[in-house]
């Protein structure tokens, strides 16, 4: 089988497997809208006192909303993706087999999450997503152009959030319990992301700072997109450049941890 | 403990908080074998709910008022709701790993141990370092006691613990029925969620910024409202969006006994339907 066939099962698997559990989509489904009720009932108080705040109208923030909610599993923003199952396979020394497979273990997993998002993305992103533009002022981009260019900046997102949350994987060969890293990214996916509220929106130097780390890159950076407020050549380079950095850094933490590997267990 | 028995005239009820004890010392001591941890996760704990407060801070450094609500009296509500909730949490918050329990047959082991199911579900995996969120709740709440510009009378004040000890017994009411409820769909625990943080949520922000349905729907159905924003409306002396009688301020610790009364049978029912998957 060739490398590419192989990592295309891969995905296929975990697609798969996340579609097996429909009652668990089902439930999660519902939880996503009901926060989306929440949230888009805050923001609009929000938005009626100051309208265009952040540069967003009442419509686009009812949007980010519903992105937020989407793209909530979809990316793993507070972690929940494959990341979580290759950690405890450090933890109790299963990682040395998949080590073994003629195989690299940064795609496989890459791979893996990539199958999880898109199923995530259609089986629980979407119901939520059109419920609040079907029921609230949302506002929709009426050209495929702007949408197409809103997909490439998903999928780039996609890579920027299984960089980060493979190097927090990675994190267990020396921590072993990967409980407080897997926390921190949590807190910052939450609040970096724009999942709180959006990063433009947040005053003065640590919105610049903000803007600027890796995780703007998960919902502010597709939201900009779909919204029409940023130019989707520079958002690409942005992600890209993350993507990039953040999957070269898992690279090379990898290959350091393979060196010093200690098997646990036996 | 095998040679006390089950005590004959003991009601269930005393017999449930002694194995609730028992069961939650367990955990709190293996927690206190790895202190350094505990103290991270604990502080873990706490900053995540800060960075909730931080999300409305951020909002009000933008504007003065959020649905008429000034930053103390959303803070306030943010207060009770929080510190509400982290207590139902701490104390039966594991109840969410009923589904799981039920998938994978562990549950069995309960079943055949000399005591009530409840409080065994309840105690598994007893986290203490869920004071985090407990802690963060009163901190924000005695803030806002600062800076509110109430006129305290000696009812208001009596309201306070009422409040606290009432919207307390309905988030536990929320935690047993959700469980109970899992004891029919087994893998959707995250239903759950949408009413446990999602009700503290809807309820740190105030009534005012939600649609009426909404508003109808957490006082009338699923009676959230009285955790904080009717008590607490009385305090701040606001009128409540649905036009209810003053009076109803004060009927949250009936509220919360009808919820624990009605959880409790759903739970009943739910334990009841139980077959074992039998692996």
């Amino acid at each position: 089988m060739g490398a590419g066939r192989l990592y295309v099962a891969v995905a296929a698997g975990g697609f798969r497997r996340y579609a097996t559990y429909r009652a668990a989509t089902a439930a999660g489904v519902f939880t996503n809208t009901v926060f989306g009720l929440i949230l888009v009932s805050t923001y609009r108080a929000l938005w009626d006192e100051r309208p265009h705040l952040g540069g967003y109208d009442q419509g686009q923030a009812v949007t980010y909303v519903w992105l937020g909610q989407a793209f909530l599993s979809t990316l793993a923003i507070g972690g929940g993706g494959a990341e979580e199952e290759l950690m405890e396979r450090i933890r109790t020394g299963d990682v040395a087999v998949d080590l073994y497979r003629p195989v690299d273990l940064q795609a496989w997993w890459l791979a893996a999450d990539l199958g999880r998002a898109f199923f995530q993305l259609l089986g629980r992103g979407l119901v939520p997503f059109a419920f609040g533009a079907l029921c609230f002022p949302a506002r929709l981009p009426a050209d495929a152009g702007t949408w197409a260019a809103f997909a490439v900046a998903v999928v780039l997102a996609m890579l920027v959030g299984f960089g980060i949350r493979f190097l927090v994987a990675l994190s267990a060969f020396w921590l072993l319990d990967g409980a407080g890293v897997s926390q921190v990214m949590w807190l910052a996916g939450y609040f970096c992301s724009g999942m709180l509220l959006p990063l433009n929106v947040f005053p003065g130097v640590l919105g610049e700072v903000v803007r600027v780390l890796p995780w703007s890159a998960l919902l502010q950076a597709p939201a900009d997109v779909l919204l029409g407020r940023a130019d989707p050549l520079g958002t690409y380079l942005f992600q890209g450049a993350w993507a990039v950095v953040l999957l070269g850094a898992g690279r090379l933490l990898q290959s350091v941890a393979a060196r010093r590997v200690v098997v646990q267990g036996g | 403990m095998a040679e006390r028995g089950a005590p004959a005239e003991g009601g269930r009820l005393a017999e449930g908080v002694r194995a609730y004890r028992l069961v939650a010392g367990m955990w709190i001591r293996s927690t206190m074998a790895y202190r350094v941890s505990f103290a991270m996760t604990t502080f873990g704990n706490f900053a995540a709910t800060f960075f909730d407060f931080v999300a409305v801070l951020l909002m009000f450094s933008h504007v003065e008022a959020l649905g008429g609500y000034a930053l103390p009296e959303v803070a306030f509500l943010y207060g009770l709701s929080a510190v509400s909730f982290g207590l139902a949490d701490l104390v039966i918050g594991s109840m969410d790993r009923l589904g799981r329990r039920v998938r994978d047959g562990t549950l069995d082991t309960l079943l055949v141990r000399p005591a009530p199911v409840l409080a065994q579900v309840a105690a598994d995996r007893f986290a203490l370092r869920r004071l985090g969120r407990v802690t963060q709740g009163t901190l924000v709440l005695g803030w806002s006691l600062g800076r509110l510009d109430v006129d305290w009378s000696p009812l208001k004040l009596l309201l306070m613990p009422v409040m606290v000890a009432s919207g307390f017994g309905i988030f536990c009411a929320v935690f047993v029925a959700g469980a109970a409820f899992q004891f029919v769909t087994q893998d959707a625990s995250e239903v759950q969620n949408a009413f446990t943080y999602g009700g503290t949520t809807l309820l740190q922000y105030p009534p005012t910024v939600f649609a009426k349905e909404l508003v109808r729907g957490v006082t009338f159905v699923l009676p959230l409202a009285f955790v904080n924003w009717l008590p607490a409306g009385y305090v701040l002396g606001r009128p409540y969006p649905l036009g209810l009688p003053g009076w109803v301020a004060f009927t949250s610790p009936l509220v919360a006994v009808v919820c624990c009364a009605l959880a409790g049978l759903a739970w009943r029912a739910g334990l009841r339907s139980y077959r074992s998957t039998g692996s």
